[in-house]
């Protein structure tokens, strides 16, 4: 009997997540499917391709508009990642480990930076952006973005960092390192899942960012990847660029695959246990 | 190697706690000493400043002579065992023992040298190439010594080592730790909450409450002359029975019957703001079944009849609980103490009189028995400040002395 509520308990649960997962691919498989298919098939309302090409692939890798903003996107998040990584472990270290006056402050304040609504931030970031010379440039969209990153790289990382023992440090210290290699060769390692974490969520923030990366480029200089995709015309303009936009968007989404899969091996959770105790 | 020495040291934290007040500490160069004390006392605190890792707010600390209260810890070559082992989780055996020596930036043969020595001495050599998730907490407690012991320091600083191990494995613990001592032969600073630790480890053994050090000496000095009523009730196992004593016509009446006072304590107690009651503290192996006690003995206690709660008979002797009527004796030593021992170890001050008598002892539960006790052994404590009236130059004489 109990066994009989199980199986059908684990079949519910089961049915419940094909579900939801159907849900969410579905508009993904079917850009892949579309990216896929002839510009006379485009239409046709097939699932599976009848007709099956890598046409839009090869156009899109032809224009040279589609190449340049990938390297844009590529150049631009992982800079601001790296960036706001080191910037927001530094910050989170201190939050965590020293008690300083207006630490509660500083929290609050960067928290409310993560809510601050960025649409209303974009005409006075163009206005300045412009006067300092750095409108349509990498930095001109890696700034903001650091600006809306480190925020949430500070809480999370910060959460991290609390997680380990205290105790490991002053081990450290009292084993002959200075506060520098007390965080690099012991703190430093155990927090790197925590780092990788953020890494990834920050990539992803500067990788889909499409609000900043429209409103503070002009030209293919800077342009990323989804605001390129608003000017996408396909191989010539009488072309209709359904396909390539769809070919594109499934190459953009692979790095981001290729990133998560990269350092998810390296979230290994427990990667401190055995530091404190039974 | 080095002596260390604690001139008034004092910390008070940002909060405005002060959790160490005025410590005065000469520990010898090669000594073992043992900081003990109820949690929260300030054993961590101490040891954290002579550590380096917790700055001093006022006092001088010296470390073989030399001031060393604004250098930071790697820079006073003392290694620290902690409480919670703190083992680098992402390194093995070997490299968390060869960390101290990879920053000392000896050579690759040396460091390898001296951590094979010292997994030998530990027994650690099989066990090199694992990760502390492996471990069991006693491996883990041995790598954590092996990794102080690996670089030869000036002094080693223990802060509740053994306290994450079961029992059986912290006695056996003890050995290692006391063997290991004595072979090294390096000053070495133990801080535990465990008063039989303290007794069976240390040199010296230093009894803190509420920050401040109530008495220094050798393990038997603290148990056979405790300078207060704090020392005598943290010191022993199981702890020290107390009862109340109203001072009347130059006697103690206490529940016990009336005890007699010789002349150096009567002085105490015509002195014009002597107390007019007292603690009356008597260890339980200074009681005896009153059949088995000689004349000769019987002339230097007195006797008294009681019920039996409870026998627990131990084989070489009997733990004998009597229910006793009367006054309990109170004082904020004594809460201080049950508080920190749970109320279960800590019967002393309660209406249960613990005894501890001779094995060939026919007692039985229900019974009421007779049972003499030594008069000579007796402690009398002034409730008011806990100070002992029967010390005198620093010798506990009994109730009895002339
Ligand atoms: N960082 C701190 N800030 C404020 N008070 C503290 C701090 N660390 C310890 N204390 C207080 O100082 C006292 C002594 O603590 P500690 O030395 O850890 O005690 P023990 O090791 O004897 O149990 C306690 O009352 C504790 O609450
Ligand atoms: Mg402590």
């Amino acid at each position: 009997m109990a066994v009989e509520t199980t199986t059908r308990a684990k079949l519910r649960w089961g049915l419940l997540d094909v579900l939801v997962v159907v849900f969410a691919l579905v508009p993904v498989l079917w850009i892949a499917s579309l990216s896929f298919k002839t510009p006379a098939t485009l239409t046709d309302g097939n699932f599976i391709p009848r007709e099956w090409t890598l046409d839009n692939y090869r156009t899109i890798f032809d224009t040279d508009q589609f190449v340049r903003a990938l390297v844009n996107s590529i150049g631009v998040a992982l800079i601001a990642t790296l960036v706001a990584v080191v910037l927001g472990a530094m910050a989170a270290y201190a939050i965590s480990r020293l008690d300083f006056p207006g630490k509660k402050l500083l929290v609050g304040v960067s928290l409310l930076i993560a809510m601050f609504p960025q649409v209303s931030l974009v005409s006075p970031l163009f206005e300045i952006e412009r006067q300092l010379k750095i409108f349509d440039t990498w930095l001109g969209l890696i700034l903001p973005y650091i600006t809306f990153a480190l925020p949430l790289a500070i809480y999370t990382l910060s959460a991290f960092f609390k997680q380990i023992p205290w105790d490991l440090e002053k081990a450290a210290k009292m084993d002959g390192a200075t506060q520098g290699q007390a965080f690099r060769r012991v703190i430093a390692p155990l927090a790197a899942p925590g780092l990788f974490t953020t890494a990834i969520l920050v990539f992803i923030f500067c990788w889909n960012d499409f609000l900043f990366a429209i409103s503070l480029t002009s030209t293919e200089r800077s342009r990323t990847v989804p605001a390129a995709l608003s000017f996408f015309t396909g191989a010539s303009q009488f072309e209709d660029p359904t396909g390539a936009i769809c070919a594109a968007a499934v190459v953009i989404t692979v790095p981001i695959i290729l990133f998560v899969l990269f350092f998810q091996r390296r979230i290994v959770s427990g990667l401190t246990s055995g530091a404190v105790k039974g | 190697m080095a002596d260390i020495v604690l001139d008034k040291v004092s910390k008070s934290f940002p909060d405005g706690t002060v959790a160490v007040q005025d410590v005065d500490l000469e520990i010898a160069d090669g000594e073992f000493v043992i900081l003990v004390g109820p949690s929260g006392c300030g054993k961590s605190t101490t040891l954290n400043m002579i550590a380096g890792l917790e700055d001093i707010s006022s006092g001088e600390l010296r470390i073989a002579g030399q001031r060393v209260n604004d250098k930071a810890p790697r820079d006073r070559d003392i290694a620290m065992v902690f409480q919670s082992y703190a083992l680098y989780p992402n390194m093995t055996v070997r490299e968390n023992m060869a960390f101290p020596l990879r920053l000392a930036k000896l050579d690759k043969e040396t460091i390898d040298r001296k951590v094979d020595e010292a997994a030998k001495v530990l027994e650690l050599t099989s066990l090199l190439d694992r990760k502390p998730a492996n471990l069991s907490g006693g491996q883990r407690q041995r790598v954590a010594m092996g990794r102080a012991i690996v670089r030869q320091p000036k002094a080693f600083l223990m802060d509740e080592p053994l306290s994450n191990l079961d029992a059986k494995l912290r006695v056996q613990m003890r050995t290692v730790v006391s063997r290991l001592q004595k072979q090294l032969g390096t000053t070495t600073v133990y801080v535990t909450h465990d008063q039989t630790e303290a007794m069976t480890l240390g040199d010296r053994v230093v009894i803190m409450r509420g920050g401040a050090v109530q008495q220094v000496g050798p393990p038997q000095e603290l148990y056979d002359h405790p300078k207060n009523l704090f020392v005598a009730g943290f010191i022993g196992s199981p702890s020290m029975n107390f009862l109340h004593a109203a001072v009347q016509d130059g006697e103690l009446h206490t529940a016990l019957g009336t005890v007699p006072i010789g002349d150096r304590v009567r002085r105490e107690l015509e002195a014009a703001d002597a107390p007019r009651e007292l603690i009356l503290g008597i260890r339980p192996e200074h009681f005896e079944d009153a059949e088995l006690v000689d004349d000769d003995t019987r002339r230097r206690g007195m006797e008294f009849e009681a019920p039996v709660d409870i026998v627990e008979s131990m084989g070489s002797d009997k733990y004998v609980y009597f229910t006793v009527e009367g006054e309990k004796a109170s004082a904020a030593e004594l809460e201080e103490l049950a508080a920190d021992a749970g109320a279960t170890d800590f019967a002393g001050a309660g209406g249960n009189l613990v005894t501890r008598l001779s094995a060939e002892s026919p007692v039985a539960e229900g019974q009421t028995r007779r049972v003499w006790f030594n008069l000579e052994k007796i402690h009398l404590f002034d409730p008011a400040n806990g100070r002992n009236l029967t010390l005198h130059e620093g010798r506990a004489a009994g109730a009895l002395a002339d």
